[in-house]
Order: structure tokens, then sequence, then C-alpha cells
């Protein structure tokens, strides 16, 4: 290489750094506001596990095939949940417009979880037990409140951890149909 | 009213701030030498005026003023004076302020030492400061200012400090965080100061040199700190967990540390000289993606700050101004340096060469296995967690090898060392080391990393030890007046290499021998683990000054003999009704034994977990001596009489 080609391959070498750094920044960007916190679910895209749990009220066994094939939530939570009452009322709220949600009481205690719902209301179109959290294992549910989304076809379209508000229901909304 | 005060103190340091980087470089510009020594008053105000709003803050936390925002969401009336205190930077807002006043230290402490500075680089240092002064402060003043005030509606109590943060530990952990990282912004200002004026001879790093060495102590202090912090707070004995926001910290001291020897070779070798800028540059950027990681929510961590978009929009447009802005600068200028001094193979320069490749390896492995997450995210590849695996493996084997090179390179000469002289001194400590390494062997198996660790911990020592008593050997005065009379510098280096042989001992028995146990206890159950047998006493009911625990006594025998009485407690604190685990530690120079209570079971029974810790005390006794070593070469003598004439 003559002198003054291995000067200008120099000069733009010195600029390598520059380069790099605006690529890395464009990323930072790109990030921004996005939430760290949401981990999607494996089982998004396929249909709901199969189950067998007791009905809270009627101590019936519930399937899968018994919940239909409108879309519908299903809910994880507790008694012992704090957070669970504070998702409560805006449950409540969901469940006035329409809204199919099933609740999953999940290791949980059956006599506090009946006046739980009496006292505060009952949301659910149907309360299933799942007092050792096996069916939350088979969904791979990390703590509650926890809230999946099933479409008409009977698959999980959508998987949110803690509260479900207003917020969150906007974009749940769009996952039902 | 007061707050009022501190709020206004900040706007006015704002724009005394914004004055200290135009009005230097102004005076630059028109080499008006007023103008120029303007900036020395210039950052001598807004410092105080900075101060005066940390007095103001410090002073509402003292009489719990809840009527301002972030007193009350980090303050509680039951708290201790002195959390109270540490509480000031116990939030976003507050640490931010700490952070500013830090930066505003160093650059005072640049204005007062640097008498002896030609006037022109002085101006340059100051401005450079400066701007990230006014870039921060409008950060803290439009985005995440502590005095917002509640009202009127404030509240009658305030939500209590993270119990976590409730430690001694904690009081002092951010702040030398702070002065190490933050300090490196005063090379970095060198580096641009030398960039602005072309002046890039050596001159500029022997200016540097003394500053980063002490950023440098400090910062190792303040990881060290949050260290064994975790250690002894989280409650489950680990001492490093690879966490985005340790690693903000950890690739800043990678960085420095290169940067320390690079500074050195360019000073004293005119080396190197271009890239020496360049690693200023980094270092100091290192610790603004610091900043900018932890601050704005773009990567999950246990110690991050609430995600605030407008704030993670700001601190990447300074991010951008700063680091984007130098290397421009760079690229620009960094082609007219010349390195006119040429050096062999076997000299010491080559060795430094090879020590700023692997620390620089090291740093971008940290970086890269940190941003990794949020690469895969961008390109929606999904969503991955890149956790200690990946970092123990691919830093131990390049760090092992860096601290082989390491106990040489002092033994190495400037431009040419004679390679059978340097054999016949490396022999003996080789020879020692196998043995030593394979006398430790008998007395317990390892795997092959073990083994190799060992023998570098071993190595590096008596290289240490073979070095200084050559060193003591080469004149003819009496035994202690040559030891006496090596240079501080020369004494720094050794103890900081002695510091991580210390440390590299620790990290390695505390990972391979390390016994724990969780058991299931009621009273006058004992459990044994490496010889030592832990007999439950039961549990008590206790109450803090804004908590109330369970509280164990466990009794410790060794050989029928009691050693301890350990006391590990499982607290709820109050306000938050939040638990917490506080682990009781017996420490010793060999081994520490570390309880925590984990869970009741039932009326009588608790978990407890059990751990035996073997020279877990070495990884931060290390890290002190490396602290100590950055002190010292800081005041070698040579630094006191520097005057700008003599090059």
């Amino acid at each position: 290489m003559s002198e003054v080609k291995k000067n200008k391959v120099k000069k733009v070498a010195l600029f390598l750094p520059f380069l790099v750094f605006a690529l890395l920044a464009g990323v930072f960007f790109s990030q921004l506001g996005k939430d760290t916190q949401y981990m999607p679910s494996a089982l998004v895209g396929k249909p709901l596990p199969d189950f067998s749990l007791v009905n809270l009220e009627t101590n019936k066994l519930v399937n899968k095939s018994d919940l239909g094939n409108e879309g519908y939530l299903i809910n994880f939570w507790g008694t012992w949940c704090p957070a669970c009452s504070f998702e409560h009322d805006y449950l409540m709220t969901l469940a006035s417009q329409g809204v199919n949600i099933i609740g999953i009481d999940y290791k949980d205690d059956t006599a506090e979880a009946i006046k739980w719902l009496a006292e505060k209301g009952d949301p659910y179109s149907a309360v299933l037990l799942d007092e050792l959290g096996n069916f939350g294992v088979d969904m791979g549910v990390t703590g509650a409140p926890e809230t999946f989304v099933v479409n008409s076809q009977g698959e999980i379209t959508y998987r949110h951890q803690g509260i479900v508000n207003a917020d969150v229901w906007l974009t749940m909304k769009g996952y039902l149909e | 009213m007061l707050p009022e005060i501190g709020h206004f103190a900040l706007i006015l340091s704002l724009f005394f701030a914004v004055a200290l980087s135009f009005v230097p470089i102004l005076g630059y510009v028109k080499k008006h030498k007023v103008l120029m020594a303007y900036s020395v008053p210039l950052t001598h105000v807004t410092s105080l005026l900075v101060l005066f709003s940390f007095f103001i803050l410090a002073y509402s936390f003292a009489i719990d003023d809840f009527s301002i925002l972030y007193v009350s969401q980090n303050s509680n009336s039951l708290l201790p004076v002195a959390f109270k205190l540490s509480a000031v930077w116990g939030g976003h807002e507050g640490s931010l302020l700490l952070w500013v006043l830090i930066l505003c230290g160093w650059a005072s402490a640049v204005a007062y030492k640097g008498k002896s500075l030609p006037e022109d680089i002085r101006a340059l240092v100051l401005a450079t400061l400066g701007m990230v002064t006014t870039g921060f402060l409008a950060f803290l003043l439009f985005t995440s200012s502590p005095f917002i005030r509640l009202l009127p509606d404030m509240p009658k109590e305030g939500a209590d400090l993270n119990p976590l943060l409730q430690d001694v530990g904690l009081i002092i952990h951010p702040p030398m965080l702070y002065m190490g990282y933050v300090g490196f912004s005063v090379a970095f200002a060198f580096a641009i100061a030398a960039l602005i004026s072309g002046n890039l001879n050596s001159s500029w790093a022997r200016w540097a040199r003394p500053w980063t060495s002490v950023s440098w102590a400090f910062l190792t202090l303040g990881i060290g700190l949050g260290s064994w912090w975790a250690y002894y707070e989280l409650g489950w004995g680990g001492w490093w967990f690879w966490d985005p926001v340790e690693n903000a910290s950890f690739m800043p001291w990678l960085a420095g540390t290169a940067l320390i020897h690079s500074l050195a070779v360019t000073e004293k070798r005119g080396v190197f000289k271009s890239w020496t800028v360049l690693l200023a540059i980094f270092t100091f950027s290192l610790s603004l993606l610091g900043t900018f990681l932890v601050r704005s929510g773009v990567l999950t961590s246990v110690h991050a700050f609430a995600a605030d978009p407008t704030r993670g929009v700001f601190i990447l447009v300074l991010l951008f101004l700063f680091v984007g802005g130098s290397l421009l600068l760079y690229a620009m200028r960094a082609a007219d340096v010349k390195s006119d001094v040429s050096f062999g193979l076997t000299g010491r320069e080559a060795g430094l060469l090879i020590n700023n490749i692997v620390l620089v390896t090291l740093s971008l492995t940290v970086l890269l296995g940190t941003l990794f997450p949020l690469l895969f995210d961008a390109l929606d590849m999904g969503k991955i967690s890149v956790g200690a695996p990946y970092f123990n493996t691919m830093f131990s084997p390049i760090a092992l090898f860096l601290m082989l090179v390491m106990a040489v390179g002092p033994l190495l000469r400037w431009n040419r060392t004679k390679l059978d002289t340097l054999l016949k001194q490396l022999i003996f400590p080789l020879v020692l080391s196998v043995i030593l390494t394979g006398v430790t062997l008998i007395w317990q198996t390892f795997e092959w990393i073990t083994m190799v660790s060992l023998f570098v911990a071993y190595w590096v020592m008596l290289l240490v030890l073979i070095d200084w008593f050559a060193k003591l050997g080469n004149s003819s005065a009496g035994w202690l007046q040559k030891a006496r009379r090596l240079p501080r510098n020369y004494y720094g280096m050794l103890i900081a290499h002695l510091g991580m042989a210390v440390s590299l001992i620790g990290i390695l028995f505390v990972s391979v021998q390390s016994q724990e146990e969780m058991v299931r206890m009621a009273q006058n159950d004992s459990v044994t683990l490496s010889g030592y047998e832990f007999v439950f006493n039961g549990v008590s009911q206790v109450k803090g000054p804004n908590y109330v625990a369970n509280r164990a006594n466990i009794s410790v025998f060794q050989n029928g003999r009691q050693v301890a009485s350990m006391e590990p407690e499982k607290r709820v604190y109050q306000a938050r009704t939040q638990m917490m685990t506080e682990a009781s530690i017996d420490a010793g120079l060999f081994r520490d034994l570390y309880i925590s209570l984990g869970e009741q079971l039932d009326e009588t029974t608790w978990g407890v977990r059990v751990h035996v810790k073997p020279f877990v005390r070495w990884i931060w006794l290390g890290g002190i001596l490396m602290a100590l070593g950055g002190l010292l070469s800081a005041l070698d003598k040579r630094y006191r009489k520097v005057s700008g004439a003599r090059i």
C-alpha cells in the first residue's frame, strides 16, 4: 500500500469507535420504554393444556371441553395474595361488561376462598380449585395473579403476569378474538 | 421554604455550569488569559451551590420533612438518623444529586491542585468537566428533581427506606463507587483537552495519572463494599452475581485498570499515545453507560432504579453527546498523532500492550454479556438472559492468563529484556509454584481450572517477592534504607498485584470448598458441617427501632469446644411490611460461618441455612490491598512537584 492510501485507511479506521457507538445508541433508543419485565409464555400459540379440576361451587370435575368455544380469560388468584385483592375490583368491572373469566383458585384454602368471594363479589363464571398448584405448573405460572387469554379456537394467545387493569386490558382485549 | 432554596441553588448552579462550559473555551479560542482564568472560580461556585443544595436535602431528611415527595418515598420518622442521612442517596433523585456533587468535587479538586498546569490546559479540562456537570444538572432539574413538594396534602409518615438499604455497607458503598467512576471524568477531561489543544505529547498522561489511580482505588473499594454487602445482607452467601448493575461498575474498573497501565507507558515512553486517549474516553464512556443502564430501565436488574422512559431518553441524549462527541473529536484529531518511539518485542512496552489487550477484551466480554439480552430483543429474536455460566466460562480463563502475565510484567525492562536473565529469574518461582500446588493437592483434589488458579496465585505472590528482593539487592546501602528508597509508585504496584493474588485465593477456595446445608431445626437439634456442630437453642421475639424480628440462637462447637454463638434474624419492617433475612456471620481469616434463618415450618421448627465459607474474607482483603496500592502510587513524590514547564 502506498503511504497516501495507508493514511486514508488509518483515517477511516479512526471513525470506527464512533460508528460502533452510534449503532449501539440506536439499539438503546429502540429499547427505551419497552417493558423489560414482560416475559412471553412458551404456551402462546398453543392449545390450552388438558386438565380436570374441581369446581368450587358444584364440586364436579371440569374439563377443558366444558369451557366452551368462546374466548375467555383464565385468572390465577388466591386469598393469600395481596395483589389479587387489588386486581379483584377491575375483574368485577370486566365481568359486568360480559367478559368470561375462569378463576383458578391457586394453592389456596377452599373455605377462605368461598368467604372471599362471598364478601368481595364473584367475577368468575366458574372457579376451579388448584390446591396443589399442578395446573399452575402445566401453565408455567410463576405467581399470582397471572392471567391467560384463550381464544375461540381454544388456543392461548396471551399471558400477563401481575395485576390486570384498564391499561393491560386494552392490550389483552385484542387477543380474545 | 428551605427546599425551594435548595432547588433554587441547583438552578443557579446550572447557570454557572453553563458559563463554565463556554467562558474558558471562548478564552482559549481568543487567547484571552482572563477568560481562561475564570474557569477556576466558576468551578468552585458551581460546586459550592451543589453542595449547599445537597446539605438542604440531607437536612430535610434529618427533620423528616415529608412534604418533599422524595423524602416521603425514602424515609420514615422511625428510621435511625444515620440511615435517614444515607437515605439521601437511597433513590434515583438523591443518588443522582450525589453523582453531580462528586463530579463537582473532582472538578474543584482539579481547579485547586491544577495551579501548576498550563493555563490553556487547565481551562480546557475544567470546561470539559463543566459540560459534563451541565448535562447531569439539567438531567437532575428537568427529569428528577429531589425537591418536588407534596402540597397541600403532605403525608404524615414516610414510606421508609428499602430495608435492604438500611445498612452500614450501603451508607458508604454509593459514595465510594461514584467517587470511582465519576472520577474517571478527570482522565477523560484531560484526554479531551489534549485532543482540542492538539498537544498530544506525553505530558497529559502525567497529569492524568494520579487522578486516575485515585479514582481507580475508590472504585475498587466501592465494588468491594458492594460485594461484601451483597454477601451478608442478601442472606444466601453469594458475593458476586454478574448482575447488570454490578457489571455496570465492573466494566469501568476493567477499562480503568487498563488505562492506569497505558498512561504509565505513554508518560514514560511516549508510545501508545493515540490508544491511551481512546482508552480514557472508553473508560469514562463505560461509566456513563453504567449510569444509563441503571437509570433508564432498558435492562432488568435487582437493583435498577424505577424506570421512566423520559429519563431514559434524556440520559441517552447525554450519552450520545458526550461519548459520540468525544469519539468524533478523536476520529478527527488522532490522525495527527505520531508515535515516534519504537519498542522491542521483549520489552515492558510489549508486556503492557498485552495487559491492555487482555483487559479491554475482558471489559468487552462483560459488555457483550450485559448487553446481549438487549441486542437480542432489539432484533426481535426473543427474550434471553445471560447469567453466571457465560461470564464464568468466558471470564475466568482470560483473567487467569492476565494474572499469569501480570506477574512477569514488572520484571521486564523498557524496550528490550535479556531473555536468559529473565528465564533465570522465572525458573525458581515456576518450580516452587508447581511444588506448592502439588502439596496443596495432596490435601484435596481439585478440577484443572482450580489447579491452574492455585498455581497462578502462588506464581504471582512469589514473583512479587522476588522482584522486591531483586530491587533491594541492586543498591549498596543498608537493607531497610534500600527498602525505603524505592518509590511509592513501585510499592503501589507490588501491593496491588499482591492484592490480585489474595483475591484469587479467596475466590478459588470459596467456590470450591464452600459447604452449605438447608435443615429443619427445632430446639436442641444439631447439624454438623465441615467439622463444626451447630446447635439450635430456639427463637425469641425482639423489637428494633422500625422492625420486629424473630431471632434464633445457635451455638457452634468445634471439637467439643464452643467457638461462637450466632443470632440470625428474620425481620419484618413495619412501614413497608417487608420481610428481611438478617444473616449472622462469624468471620475469620480462614473461614466464615454463615447462618440465615428461613421460614417457620411449624410451631417450633424453623428452616435454617448453614454455610461454612473458607477464605471468603480474602476476596475483600485483596480488594483493600488493590485500593491501597492505587492510593500509594497516586501519592508518589513525582506527582507533587509537577511543573508544566518540564516537557
